[in-house]
């Protein structure tokens, strides 16, 4: 009987010359959940690609139920058993429960399906785990908790002897994220090992039994939980006090700058109203899918309104497109960058003067001169790091990427910006930065809307709190002695499952 | 998360997309070089005055489609109605001269515009009404094949208009007259890919479409407008042809979508937007040309040929996935 499940030791990688990690540990026992915790950079999705063969390690030993083993590929890893469940699930929506679990190894007769087998094998498997799915349902029509329940069963099915899951929660509701709980407890029953890697405290300290925590690829050490609290827990993953990161200075706010009223899209959200005033962060917090980005996207016209009015400086405007919304002095950076907010494969120059070259008093020529004086005079206001604004955004790190879209926006002297969440996937240095670009822009005037699942930066940065679920604002916190507890309790308040 | 493998990237002294894009470039030109070595050491006649103004003349109609092609595939999109929108306008202009051969500019703008705007209604179905660009051109390909049809009762409209005749017969001292046109046409796009706002915004919402249409960008517009520029070219191409022939034939242009979309595609565009160049484009069009003409003097039959265009489509393609990856 073997006391560790996996053990990994001094283990490095660096790219080109630039360790992400650096002689790290990892020791997970049978039957346990370990929280693997850090910062965005910190070196937890290096370490998981070493494990699951996606990156080979330049050093370091790797120790499977008591065996010496070498992680070569994908493979090695599957056949090993050790699986990753997805933050995007990838199951065929088109194909019931029991085909995707039995996918590529469908029980046959002769040449053909076996489809009574393939039926009775699925309940065996679903009844294993005590899960009231029916093997004949489309998994299209499945929620996310429940695709993810189907993907846990496939990998243990695959005799999975190791389950690692990255921020499985992100897209589940309250009620749904008690299922993927139950599906991790009747994992430790089983004695398989997870390794969970989560930015939510209430769920770390909740559901799992030790916490090994990294910072720019260093191993910081390893806890049981039960040791801990959220306050060491952070200063052992961000390595100083929360106020360092957080340069929010207070401005004693202006005029009301924009005014949201009544704004209602049907079965999306509803009856959203809200004040921001210049020189003022508002914070708007809620768990993913209240209708947060989507109240975002019908602002700036991306999406159609039903009902309500949106206001600049006291008067209603009509926004049916983006180009409506910036020509008012909005601007919106979205929560998905890649998809939403840069043309990846287009220089930095070009996807900086984007939104602006429509605003330009020109009317069709471009002003190559005066388009790369603005961007070298922005490019070094905001410190993208660059070799040069003709090189292509898509070689550039997720932070410098972030800072071309500020770029981007500021360029249309917005003077309502609003963020979402917009330091996601970005490591700690450049989203220090951009929290002091936050600051200096209210200081400056500007009204600043800041969409976040992150509630540290929330309570970090905004001035005012609203928290939305299901479509609507739920309560509205006064920054200075809110706890991320208020919070939460808000969003959460009053949801019920289902 | 993906942030190490970002700072490889950026830490790389030359990871730029550039740099391939100039690899691409620079090879395609070789290559070009390259076949026209191989074929003045193989041939005589190759690298005389004469036969390489015979070269342009060939290449100049399918040059000409080329460039509009380059500007809707740089969108993301397609046209695959360009063969019969020449028809169209070939048809157009020679009913027009066959009664006033005097008329042949009024002629030659009538066919423009008329493709013109059918190339606007595959634009606005491809962009309004969400049909994707392959369906809504294939579409359009029929349709306008059906007009030229019944414009002309089916039969060819005889040209007989010596101003109408210069426009593909003509010369312009020791120049052919469509290639004169090929090169004012490539500068004109050049001009409006590179230098405006428009052109800006065709690499934008080629590039993502999304993000183009959250910076502000019509993309709508956008998009209707390459259809429209394409359409108007596709027509001067076929008054061309018509000119050429001394008829508008309504089953002119047939098949001549795929030597634009091949050129384009040689030139290292990609069909999924965003990424190309109009010089790739030209570099495209005349080794499509150079390969033609030279298998010709080399009395290779065009059976053959024609395979060996694929086999150099394909290659071409080949080479862009590599240069990518890279």
């Amino acid at each position: 009987m073997t006391t560790t499940a996996l053990r990994m030791t001094g283990i490095s990688k660096a790219y080109h010359g630039v360790k992400a990690l650096d002689k790290v540990t990892l020791e997970v026992r049978p039957g346990e959940v370990h929280a693997l915790m850090g910062e965005n950079g910190a070196g937890k999705s290096t370490l998981v690609k070493i494990l699951t063969g996606l990156v080979k390690p330049d050093e370091g030993e790797i120790e499977y139920y008591g065996k010496p083993v070498r992680i070569d590929g994908p493979q090695a890893a599957l056949d090993l058993g050790i699986a990753m469940i997805h933050q995007e699930l990838n199951p065929i929506p088109e194909m019931t429960v029991a085909e995707n679990l039995f996918l590529g190894r469908e029980p046959t007769r002769g040449p053909f399906l076996n489809r009574r087998e393939l039926r009775r094998r699925t309940r065996e498997l679903l009844a294993e785990f005590g899960f009231p799915l029916d093997p004949d349902e489309k998994v299209g029509k499945l929620s996310v908790a429940r695709k993810q329940m189907l993907e846990i069963i496939k990998a243990v099915s695959y005799n999975a002897k190791l389950i690692i899951m990255d921020e499985p929660t992100s897209a589940l509701s309250d009620g749904e994220v008690k299922t993927l709980f139950q599906t991790i407890a009747s994992l430790k029953g089983k004695g398989v090992p997870v390794i969970y890697i989560s930015h939510r405290m209430e769920e770390i300290f909740s559901m799992t039994d030790r916490v090994t925590v990294l910072r720019d690829g260093q191993y910081i050490g390893s806890k049981p939980t039960g040791e801990l609290d959220p306050d060491r827990l952070i200063s052992m993953m961000v390595g100083r006090p929360l106020e360092a990161i957080y340069p929010k200075e207070t401005v004693s706010p202006g005029e009301v700058a924009f005014e949201a009223a009544g704004l209602t899209r049907r079965s999306v959200f509803e009856n959203v109203s809200f004040q921001v005033r210049r020189g003022e962060i508002l914070g708007i917090a809620g768990l993913m899918g209240a209708g947060r980005s989507e109240v975002a996207r019908a602002i700036f016209g991306i999406d159609r309104l039903d009902e309500g009015e949106v206001k600049i400086g006291g008067s209603p405007v009509a926004i049916r497109h983006p180009a409506d919304a910036i020509r008012h002095g909005i601007a919106l950076v979205t929560e998905d960058r890649k998809e939403l907010g840069l043309v990846l494969c287009r220089s930095i120059q070009e996807n900086m003067t984007m939104a602006s070259l429509p605003l330009s008093e020109r009317k069709a020529f471009l002003s190559r001169s005066e388009e790369s004086r603005v961007v070298d005079e922005l490019a070094g206001r905001i410190r993208v790091k660059m070799r040069d604004p003709k090189q292509l955004v898509q070689y550039l790190s997720g932070g410098n990427q972030q800072k071309v879209v500020l770029a981007k926006w500021l360029l249309t002297r917005p003077k309502v910006l609003i963020l979402d969440e917009p330091t996601r996937g970005i490591d700690v240095g450049a989203k220090a930065e951009i929290y002091r670009m936050m600051s200096n822009l209210a200081k400056e005037g500007m009204a600043i809307i800041m969409i976040s699942s992150e509630l540290p930066e929330v309570l970090g940065m905004s001035d005012r709190v609203l928290v939305m679920g299901q479509g609507r604002i739920r309560g509205e916190f006064q920054g200075g002695q809110i706890t991320q507890e208020q919070i939460l309790a808000c969003a959460v308040g009053g949801e019920r499952d289902g | 998360m993906a942030d190490p493998v970002s700072v490889k990237r950026r830490a790389l002294p030359d990871g730029g997309g550039l740099s391939s894009d100039m690899i691409r470039r620079y090879g395609l030109i070789l290559i070009l070089l390259l076949a026209v070595i191989v074929l003045s050491i193989v041939s005589d006649t190759f690298l005389t005055f004469t036969n390489i103004m015979n070269v342009l003349r060939q290449v100049s109609i399918n040059g000409i489609l080329a460039v509009g092609m380059t500007l809707v595939i740089l969108t993301g999109g397609i046209d695959l109605s360009i063969g019969s929108l020449m028809a169209v306008s070939a048809v157009v202009a020679a009913s027009i001269v066959s009664e006033s051969p005097s008329a042949a500019v009024v002629a030659l703008i009538a066919g423009m515009l008329a493709s013109g705007v059918l190339g606007g209604v595959s634009g606005t179905m491809s962009s309004r009404l969400n049909v994707a660009p392959f369906v809504a051109t294939l579409a359009m390909m029929t349709i306008a094949r059906g007009i030229a049809l019944i414009y002309t009762n089916g039969r060819p409209i005889v040209v007989d208009s010596a101003a109408f005749k210069f426009l593909g017969q003509g010369y312009l001292g020791p120049v052919p007259f469509p290639v004169v046109v090929f090169v004012l046409v490539t500068a004109l796009v050049g001009i409006v890919l590179y230098m405006t706002k428009f052109g800006r915004y065709i690499f934008a919402v080629g590039g993502n479409e999304n993000a183009a249409r959250i910076s502000g960008i019509r993309v709508g517009r956008v998009k209707i407008g390459v259809y429209v520029i394409n359409g108007v070219l596709s027509g001067l191409a076929g008054a061309l042809l018509a000119s050429r022939i001394s008829s508008g034939q309504p089953n002119s242009g047939l098949g001549y979508e795929l030597d634009a979309i091949a050129a384009v595609v040689i030139g290292g565009t990609s069909l999924f937007g965003g990424r190309g160049s109009l010089l790739g484009t030209i570099v495209g069009v005349l080794i499509i040309g150079v390969i033609n003409n030279g298998l010709n003097l080399l009395d290779v039959s065009s059976y053959w040929q024609q395979i060996i265009k694929g086999v150099i489509i394909a290659g071409a393609v080949i080479l862009d996935q590599r240069a990518k990856k890279n």
